[in-house]
């Protein structure tokens, strides 16, 4: 038995360590979210949906507090509203390649209704086609696949949605004298941002925004420091500023970091699409009056009545297609077969711990 | 040697492939009684498509594993070939054949540039690959940042996964066959396969009896990059998209089913079938625990305690042979080496 000194068993097994720690930090990533959302199965406004059909959210990964809000608070309430069996199941990790294998899954357990948001537009299209020629319905929410791919996507907001919003919310913070107000965005290239944007200066231009004047439009490029400091610099040059939208969650976060540790609290006002969890705080000290983003318990709601009613039959997502989602009302498929859940939700001080995403 | 102890040791470390296969077959037959859908064909076609990746880049890996070395960039390098597949394709290349030389060369030069800094630099390749595990997943980044390519023409697509006429078994499989026959032939039946053990046992010894120890590892380095690279571009063509993450942390699965299929981490004992077992049974136990509604954090825990086993159960087994061996040489002369890695033969 030879064996010349010990550094590469002791460089080996360091490698085994290495990989032990990246396997127990990915498992320490497992919470138990408590699902304590009871049905109030009260159903019977859609009648004609099946009993008894097999529904499966799969998120873009599982232990995500955005997921287990729009699958647990929405999709789950749904889907005991009308007596399905509902299951969310995926990833730990939000990769394409591993959420093929739970659509393969899902498809071989013959699940009637798959809602899936994509971690990627294309990786997963070949085994959702798949799983629809075995006779599954595909429903995406939050995040879309190539339109060949699934029967139906829920959209969350229209960019016409989003801008009206921010408009509304930013006129009603500062009040009925208006002022100058100012944009803090992504970055200068982002498609959705621009377009939102391009929107909410056609609502300013409406008779009932005259008072609202648009100085500047900045870019913290999602990043928080450059958010932070760009939110300081608009003050810095805009002495009249009463008012900043920030319609990213990102940077509407460091605006708020901004403006609760400065004097401009509650004289300068902000809105724009943040989360719950970032904004808590500054809703309750007072920095932010309200902002918006849609609300995911209502997407997993909508997205499981589509597929429940493409399920039993009653829709086939083409164009122009009707359909009774519950407690929301009626929704009307629009182009490209997709369904939009409306405008997005406001949260204020009042409802804000309602929430947890 | 024709010691006795050795020769028992061997016969105990033969059987661990025996020991896997069991475990395989264990699974596949309990899952396919208890567990609805695992007896399936389509359940074996998506357990195949999984495992010819992992099984691709498994190949190469256990011999450099059995060197002593370790390559943690495989995964890296599958996501770096994947955007050069990509943007290949962006550019107007529409030769499949000249798409997958260029992916091969590439992942050979990357290969060659951990080899040249193991062997020529004499570091360790657990440093190494480490580092050009972050160093070409940023190259990969760096051409295609966060977009993706996909559009790839359909004869391509369903090509990679096209089944075996008259089966639902993608063919590609043969040619992982094909590749493990080889690789088992040299490994087991050649004189480098046995130099390749020597090396791992011990690479002075090895270098004094004449076998290039640098020049072997440096070529097997560069076999285990141009395999994740035909990896890499049977990833891409399969999803039908390449992006820079592809394929991230799969390295760890690959490791994984080197050392459950009984390599040693330190080199110098293994054998290909176990490791062939090894990554068809990981692939087959999380499929029909998935299909058993075991959510994904259980499976985590699952696929973790399986790798901790197959670490310490030998290294358990080695000691408490070592034991026995002690009690028996009571009278006989005291046995001086404690080593923490028993069982290692040479």
């Amino acid at each position: 038995m030879m064996r010349s000194g010990t550094s590469r068993p002791r460089v080996a097994s360091s490698g085994v360590l290495a990989a032990l720690a990246a396997l127990a930090f990915s498992v320490s990533a497992c919470a138990d979210d408590g699902t304590d959302s009871n049905g109030t199965g009260q159903g019977g406004t859609a009648t004609s949906i099946k009993e008894g059909l097999k529904i499966a959210f799969l998120p873009k990964q599982v232990n995500n507090p955005y997921f287990d809000t729009s699958d647990n608070k929405g999709g789950k309430v749904a889907v005991e509203e009308f007596k399905g069996s509902y299951s969310q199941t995926g990833p730990s990790e939000a990769s394409p390649s591993a959420q093929v294998s739970y659509i393969n899954t899902l498809s071989q357990q013959g699940t009637n209704v798959i809602v899936v948001s994509a971690n990627d537009k294309d990786a997963i299209c070949g085994a959702l086609n798949e799983a629809r020629q075995a006779g599954a319905k595909v429903v995406t929410y939050d995040s879309d696949t190539n339109p060949s791919c699934r029967d139906l996507f829920i959209n969350q907001a229209t960019a016409d949605g989003i801008a009206t919003s921010q408009i509304k919310l930013i006129s009603e913070a500062i009040g009925p004298d208006g002022g100058e107000i100012a944009i803090l965005s992504a970055t200068a290239n982002a498609t959705n941002q621009n377009a939102w944007i391009e929107m909410m200066k056609t609502e300013l231009a409406e008779p009932e925004n005259s008072k609202l004047k648009l100085v500047d439009t900045v870019y913290g490029d999602d990043e928080d420091q450059k958010s932070f400091a760009e939110a300081q610099a608009l003050l810095a040059k805009h002495p009249n500023l009463k008012g900043i939208i920030s319609p990213t969650t990102v940077g509407v976060a460091a605006a708020a970091r901004y403006l609760s540790g400065s004097t401009y609290k509650g004289k300068v006002q902000l809105t724009g699409l943040g989360t719950p969890n970032q904004m808590r705080a500054y809703v309750k000290d007072g920095t932010v009056k309200s902002f918006a983003l849609w609300n995911p318990a209502d997407l997993g709601y909508l997205a499981a009545y589509a597929g429940a009613s493409l399920a039993s039959g009653m829709i086939t997502g083409k164009e122009g297609d009707t359909f009774k989602a519950g407690k929301l009302g009626e929704f009307t498929v629009g182009k490209d077969a997709t369904v939009v859940l409306g405008d997005p939700f406001t949260f204020n001080a009042s409802n804000i711990d309602q929430f947890n995403f | 040697m024709a010691d006795p102890t050795a020769t028992r040791v061997r016969s105990v470390f033969g059987s661990w492939d025996a020991v896997v296969l069991l475990a395989l077959v264990l699974v596949a037959v309990v899952g396919a009684v208890t567990v609805d859908g695992a007896a399936s064909p389509r359940f074996w076609r998506f357990v195949t498509l999984e495992a010819i990746p992992i099984a691709l880049i498994a190949l190469p890996l256990t011999l450099v594993v059995i060197t002593g070395e370790i390559d943690l960039s495989v995964a890296s390098v599958l996501g770096l070939t994947c955007v050069t597949v990509g943007q290949l394709w962006l550019w107007g290349v529409t030769s499949l054949p000249l798409v997958i030389a260029v992916a091969v060369v590439l992942g050979a030069l990357l290969g060659a540039i951990n080899g040249l800094f193991v062997t020529g630099f004499g570091l360790p390749s657990l440093a190494v690959t480490i580092g050009t595990l972050a160093l070409y997943r940023g190259l990969a980044y760096v051409v295609l940042g966060d977009r993706a390519v996909a559009n790839y023409p359909q004869s391509w697509t369903t090509g990679a996964i096209r089944p075996i006429p008259g089966t639902v078994i993608p063919w590609m499989i043969l040619v992982v066959g094909a590749l493990a026959v080889v690789v088992g032939l040299v490994l087991h039946a050649t004189p480098i396969g046995r130099s390749l053990y020597a090396m791992g046992n011990n690479a002075e010894a090895a270098r004094f009896s004449g076998i290039s120890v640098g020049r072997t590892k440096f070529w097997l380095f560069v076999v285990t990059g141009a395999m994740s690279a035909l990896a890499g571009v049977f990833w891409t063509l399969r999803f039908a998209s390449a992006r820079a993450d592809n394929g991230t942390g799969l390295e760890l699965a690959v490791v994984a089913a080197v050392l459950l299929g009984g390599v040693s981490i330190f080199g110098g004992r293994g054998a290909l079938l176990g490791v062939l077992a090894a990554v068809a049974l990981l692939g087959t136990l999380r499929n029909v625990l998935q299909l058993a509604y075991v959510p994904a954090n259980t499976l985590t825990i699952v696929t973790g305690s399986l790798l901790i086993a197959s670490v310490v159960g030998p290294n358990l087994a080695g000691r408490a042979r070592e034991r026995l061996r002690r009690r028996r040489a009571i009278g006989g002369p005291p046995v001086t080496t404690a080593t923490p890695n028993p069982g290692e033969e040479t």
